[in-house]
């Protein structure tokens, strides 16, 4: 009882301290803020990709394709845990416009509108045909056009500084030249003189926006069966880029990922003997995370060196904390030689100047967090008042593809970084703690002190 | 008499820079039940030095102490701790009181120590009234509530000498109790102790003060690191 109310009287009456709680409320505040802006970054970077591809990609890198798609989605959709199923053409190709004397390389993805947005996140990702995207390809102006979507940082001025799209309350009409190259089954660039067309019109019917830089800076969505032929991939033995799948149950990515593979395997050890069977060889089975793992890769590795980088800013903590429990218990030295004079044992004094530390990196943590979340909860009111006043943004959102700054508390990790620095007070305390209870009751009640 | 303290042949010396500085030679003491003995000697004589050893709050270089016949240099920790809160009370020069707890407080230190948290609400309420009677008893009553920097010399000394007694022990050691007070308020401080002696108390007390010396039951001189009359 003795050891609560002399840390409380000590906490109360030593000016010192407050150096103690404000390092500890000022590593806890920058903490939360930085660690939850960055998690937030890192989780809706994720979540972006994750909604790009959905949860399993079965994908071959050679630009010629794979054969034999439509068996293999038709025994996927069999399955039970498989809630959706996208064939994919991807391929690259040159944009220009009617009477336009410039061409842009681009990526082209041909899709089912109707089976992509059950598969990946697509659909979101619209701006006209929101609550419609199973008609994307279709242009609200004239839809008997061949519509396309474009990515959104692909439109002429789309953005300001502030981060917003312009949009007018119709799509405009835009036609968009599209020519590829297409390959032959071989992998050779086929021949003039053939059925291959390699040159299409489409008109603008939507943009999208997947806030992915890459993506929505380089991409053009066709519908599939266009794309396809463009790429020369239709024909006797049509072939296919990637299928996209969406698992009934997410949580359960790796085991029917496996399940996948399995089947995969089975196909092609099935079709083994069948035309251009060499081409399903090249063809790998990934989960989102493995498919996206170049994407994701480096801003987890940003994320890991921020954790060590804080981890470092953790020991400066505990240093100050040290040295200001140092100065604090060399001046208390006489106090101690008094206690332990009456009887309490080291542990005691230990654990009373333990009490102390809990109360300053309490109190200290308490008050980081609660500024932390103040900040955080008005951080994008924050950032608008300096975008409007000073010109000022922490991103400029003409150049990144961040919406709000992410704000969102976890509350696991609030109370992670809180105990951290309690444990981080006790830690710097504990030396010169045990320290001074090891003096002899004699020497510690002599006068000349620190 | 029942003999309570035994020192025999202690021993003590401390670093001085390259040289070392004996200050106990080999000395004896014997103190009985009851008895009020003084210690007198010369600054730097040892006799501070002394008392801390005979109290458990410092070890000799050599010899050792036995306290009702046993050593306290062969208690453990737990025991040594024990000793210092129930069997001696301890009485120092600069009062040695905790400027952060009241008087009241500071008196039921010994208690609160000894019964830990979880014994402490049991006991709070019989350990406040002793030290409230105590503190009464040496004419704090009015002051229990004032912090030690509220009060003067005497009043902190009294205060010091009530937590020496808050747990009844068997030997009060005093340390020059009244070298930091003025001559009257250190006799008053001689006439507790005096007081506490007729009532059975035990008392080793030090002190450079011949005339305080001559209070006490039996002097004891100390010079040269021995006992010299």
């Amino acid at each position: 009882m003795y050891k609560l109310k002399l840390a409380i009287r000590y906490f109360l009456r030593r000016r010192i301290t407050a150096i103690a709680v404000a390092a500890v409320a000022l590593c806890v505040f920058i903490v939360v803020v930085v660690m939850t802006v960055m998690n937030g970054l890192v989780s809706e970077f994720r979540s972006k990709n994750h909604n790009f591809v959905g949860d399993c990609v079965i994908s071959t890198d050679s630009l010629v394709g794979f054969p034999y798609y439509a068996e293999f989605i038709a025994e996927l959709d069999k399955q039970q845990f498989v809630a959706a199923t996208s064939g994919v053409i991807r391929s690259y190709g040159l944009l220009t416009q009617p009477g336009a004397d410039w061409n842009l390389g681009i990526e082209i993805m041909g899709i089912n509108a109707a089976d992509h947005i059950g598969a990946t996140g697509f659909a979101k990702t619209l701006h006209y045909h929101k609550f419609d995207p199973e008609n994307a390809f279709i242009p609200a102006y004239n839809p008997a056009l061949v519509g396309c979507v474009v990515g959104i940082d692909l439109m002429p001025s789309s953005r300001d500084r502030s981060g917003e799209y312009y949009h007018s309350q119709n799509p405009p009409r835009y036609e968009l030249i599209i020519s590829c190259f297409p390959l032959t089954p071989k992998g050779g660039l086929a021949r003039a003189g053939t059925d291959l067309v390699n040159t299409l019109s489409f008109f603008y019917s939507d943009d999208s926006q997947s806030e992915l830089v890459k993506v929505d800076g380089k991409m053009i969505y066709v519908p599939f069966e266009y794309a396809q032929k463009m790429c020369g991939m239709s024909g006797e033995t049509p072939r296919i880029s990637a299928v996209h799948v969406k698992f009934t149950d997410g949580a359960a990515l790796d085991e029917n990922c496996n399940k996948v593979r399995q089947m995969w395997r089975a196909f092609v050890e099935a079709n083994k003997d069948r035309r251009y069977a060499s081409l399903l060889e090249n063809v790998s089975v990934q989960s989102w995370i493995e498919n996206r793992r170049s994407t994701i890769g480096p801003m987890e590795k940003e994320q890991t060196m921020l954790i060590l980088l804080f981890g470092m800013l953790g020991i400066i903590t505990v240093f100050v904390i040290f040295v200001v429990f140092y100065m604090i218990i060399s001046h208390k030295s006489k106090d101690i030689g008094i206690l332990r004079s009456i009887g309490v044992p080291e542990r005691g004094v230990v654990e009373l100047f333990i009490y102390f530390a809990v109360i300053v990196g309490a109190i200290g943590a308490g008050i980081g967090a609660a500024a932390g979340c103040g900040v955080l909860v008005k951080a994008n009111d924050i950032e608008g008042w300096l975008f409007a006043t000073f010109k000022y943004q922490v991103w400029d959102r003409s150049i990144y593809a961040i919406g709000d700054i992410p704000n969102k508390i976890e509350l696991h990790v609030l109370a992670v970084i809180m105990l951290s620095a309690v444990a981080a007070s006790v830690v710097g305390a504990l030396v010169p703690a045990i320290q001074a209870a090891r003096k002899r009751p004699a020497e510690a009640l002599q006068v000349n002190q620190l | 008499m029942t003999e309570i303290l035994h020192a025999r042949d202690l021993h003590k010396s401390y670093k001085m820079g390259k040289s070392r500085l004996e200050v106990l030679k080999g000395l004896e003491l014997c103190v009985n039940a009851g008895e009020f003995v003084a210690i007198t000697g010369a600054s730097g004589s040892g006799k501070s030095t002394l008392l801390h050893i005979l109290g458990g709050l410092d070890t000799p270089d050599a010899g050792y102490v036995e306290f009702d016949g046993r050593r306290i240099d062969k208690f453990g920790a737990g025991q040594l701790n024990r000793f210092r809160n129930k069997m001696v009370g301890f009485v120092f020069q600069f009062y040695h009181l905790l400027d952060e707890l009241n008087v009241l407080d500071n008196v039921v230190l010994p208690t609160m120590a000894s019964v830990g948290s979880l014994g402490w609400p049991a006991r709070r309420k019989k350990a406040r009234k002793r030290a409230v009677e105590l503190l009464e008893q040496f004419g704090l009553g009015e002051r229990i509530k004032h912090k030690p920097y509220q009060l003067s010399g005497g009043e902190r000394q009294r205060a010091a000498i009530a937590r020496s007694l808050m747990n009844e022990p068997r030997l009060l050691f005093a340390d020059e109790p009244t070298g930091n007070l003025d001559s009257e308020t250190g006799n008053g401080i001689l006439e507790i102790l005096g007081s506490l002696n007729h009532s059975g108390q035990s008392i080793v007390m030090v002190t450079h003060d011949e005339r305080m010396a001559e209070r006490a039951g039996r002097v004891i001189c100390l010079a040269d690191g021995r006992i010299v009359g």
